[in-house]
């Protein structure tokens, strides 16, 4: 492969692109909520079941590319067991990190295969398809957390 | 210019290249060395230049000549009395002269000069609202850009209009059978592209125009894909008004025309005014100059007008109609190297001689984003998305397309590379 299209599409990131985690929907959800990139057709449908703050159960299922869906796919497998806090936490922190090459996430986040997304970076335009499935959960924890009805997100500009 | 052979194949004597090798002469670019950017490298590999429907690249002449008028006689239109302000003048209205010889129209003053497509459609559309009343319908395709969809969206919305869609059968052709019923009497404007930007579908413009003159509506063609690959002329489609773009045509950005009959472009209502457009202007009144001057307030793009006669000059030197069997047997080698390929659903009609040149494909196994970046790698600019055509992409059922669009440079040996290109991409998404 390319040495450019080592850092896209790593093994990890195809990996979770053919076999998306946690992408069966839940029967009994307690907040849902959907982001959507109208130029690229990506689509993300988020499902999370709670006990108190803590998050028990997730779905995930990502229509789109492959980078889009691998994230959507790592969010699934790290948020399980999460508070609220804890993985609007590591949201920001992914949001952050992939606007600032220099930034790198902390280990205390414990990031999992979220890292190896970083590699997204260096090709600016699909940052956004990266993002969708985290700036989703961040309008659902939002929308929970001040009481309103959740709105559909895009990382479009 | 008015004698061209307005077939639509190639003309008689010239067969279109079947994809063998050796015996063939419309394999290999046309004018290639005339375009300084082919020469550039990507990541160490040559460009491939397959994104023609978006802009085309620029020969060397257009490149000159916009920076010579920069260098020698720039100065604004139509206003001061001194020698560069004449030049400038002339090569102004020399642009308005040779498109409108270009395209066989009788009159230079039947050509204004705009921005580009989008602002020809929209100057139409938005200067054609006060002709129109409640009730009073649209016709448009299910196949349009967004250009020429959109601002008959706003105008039927603004005046109660009433807008109605010709479909596209699952061929990629217009439904001929639907126009019958979709033409009625209170249908005022039939708005069309000439060749679709994603399934290269030539659409039969001349019988829908006669149909729809038949009932009194006025015809609005959108040629940005068709103006230097097909022969096009505002009377042999029967086109009322017709808009393309330079910049697709080997000119500069920033540059586009609409043509149309003297009547009609005289009853638009201008949809900038200011400097330029104006007769007689009081502190509380304003007539309006003649047209093409009253649709063309404010400085235009006099640069890049000066430089697009040199493009069309390159067109007119290889010749329409050689440029258009060269994209046909594009076609037919194109269509049988990615039908070779199986798995690819492409679109439009498998008939090199019914499409532009361009080809659209959607691989069920790698998105149409990821497909463009790894043909990146590999030095091939495609493009990938919707193409602004979301309601036909609705139609066909895929989210997004990866297109193929070509011009004069490109070669078989490019198609050799794009298909090498995406069995790569299939190999890097292999479970």
């Amino acid at each position: 492969m390319n040495a450019g299209m080592d850092d896209l599409y790593r093994e990890v990131i195809l990996d979770h692109h053919r076999s998306p985690r946690c992408s069966e929907p839940l029967d009994h959800p307690d907040a849902e909520a959907a982001g959507k990139n109208p130029s690229c057709g990506d689509e993300v449908t988020l499902q999370l079941a709670f006990d108190g703050e803590r998050i028990t159960a997730v779905s995930v299922h990502t229509e789109g590319c492959a980078i889009a869906r691998a994230s959507g796919s790592i969010l699934g497998e790290l948020l399980a067991g999460r508070t609220q806090q804890e993985a609007s936490l590591l949201a920001e922190a992914f949001r952050l990190t992939m606007h600032d090459e220099n930034a790198e996430l902390a280990d205390e986040l414990n990031p999992g295969d979220l890292e190896v997304l970083t590699g997204v970076r260096k090709f600016p335009v699909r940052v956004k398809c990266a993002l969708l499935p985290w700036i989703t959960l961040l309008e659902a924890v939002h929308a929970l957390q001040e009481g309103r009805p959740v709105g559909e997100t895009t990382t479009e500009v | 210019m008015e004698s061209r052979d307005l077939s639509l194949s190639a003309p008689a004597g010239i067969q279109p290249c079947d994809g063998q090798r050796g015996d063939c002469t419309h394999c290999g670019p046309l004018f290639r060395d005339r375009f300084p950017l082919l020469r550039r490298n990507l990541g160490g590999r040559p460009l491939i230049y397959l994104d023609n429907g978006a802009t085309a690249q620029k020969p060397e002449a257009v490149i000159a000549a916009e920076a010579r008028y920069y260098r020698e006689n720039n100065a604004n239109v139509h206003r001061g009395m001194h020698t560069l302000a004449s030049e400038a003048t002339d090569l102004y209205e020399g642009c308005r002269s040779r498109v409108a010889r270009f395209l066989g129209v009788g009159r230079p003053e039947q050509v204004v000069i705009t921005r580009g497509t989008t602002s020809s459609l929209n100057m139409v559309a938005r200067g054609l609202a006060h002709r129109l009343r409640p009730g009073d319908e649209i016709l448009v395709t299910e196949m349009e850009h967004h250009a020429n969809l959109v601002p008959w969206i706003r105008v039927a919305k603004n005046e109660g209009l009433v807008l109605r869609h010709l479909p596209v059968t699952d061929g990629g052709l217009l439904d001929l059978d639907r126009l019958g019923e979709l033409l009625t009497d209170r249908t005022r404007v039939v708005a069309l592209t000439h060749v679709s930007n994603v399934l290269g579908t030539i659409n039969p413009v001349a019988e829908i125009a006669e149909a729809a003159h038949r009932r009194g509506a006025l015809v609005v063609v959108d040629a940005a894909q068709s103006v230097g690959h097909l022969p096009v002329s505002l009377e042999a489609l029967g086109a009322d008004l017709l808009a393309f773009s330079a910049h697709k045509t080997y000119g500069p950005m920033g540059l586009g025309f609409l043509a149309g009959k003297p009547e009609i472009l005289e009853d638009l209502d201008p949809l900038e005014s200011g400097g330029e457009m104006i007769e007689t202007v009081t502190m509380d009144d304003a007539t309006w100059a003649e047209v093409p001057h009253r649709l063309e307030a404010g400085t235009p793009n006099v640069g890049a007008a000066a430089a697009f006669t040199h493009a069309l000059d390159l067109i007119d030197e290889v010749t329409v109609e050689r440029l258009r069997t060269h994209e046909i047997s594009l076609n037919a080698y194109a269509w049988e190297r990615l039908s070779g390929l199986g798995g690819l659903k492409l679109f439009g009609p498998a008939d090199p001689s019914a499409r532009g040149g361009l080809i659209s494909f959607h691989d069920p196994s790698v998105h149409a984003h990821d497909m463009a970046q790894l043909l990146d790698s590999r030095g091939i600019a495609v493009r990938a998305g919707h193409h602004c055509a979301q309601p036909l992409h609705k139609r066909l059922g895929v989210v997004a397309t990866t297109r193929a669009s070509f011009a004069m440079y490109n070669s078989h040996d490019d198609i050799d590379a794009l298909v090498d290109a995406i069995s790569y991409a299939r190999s890097v998404f292999a479970i």
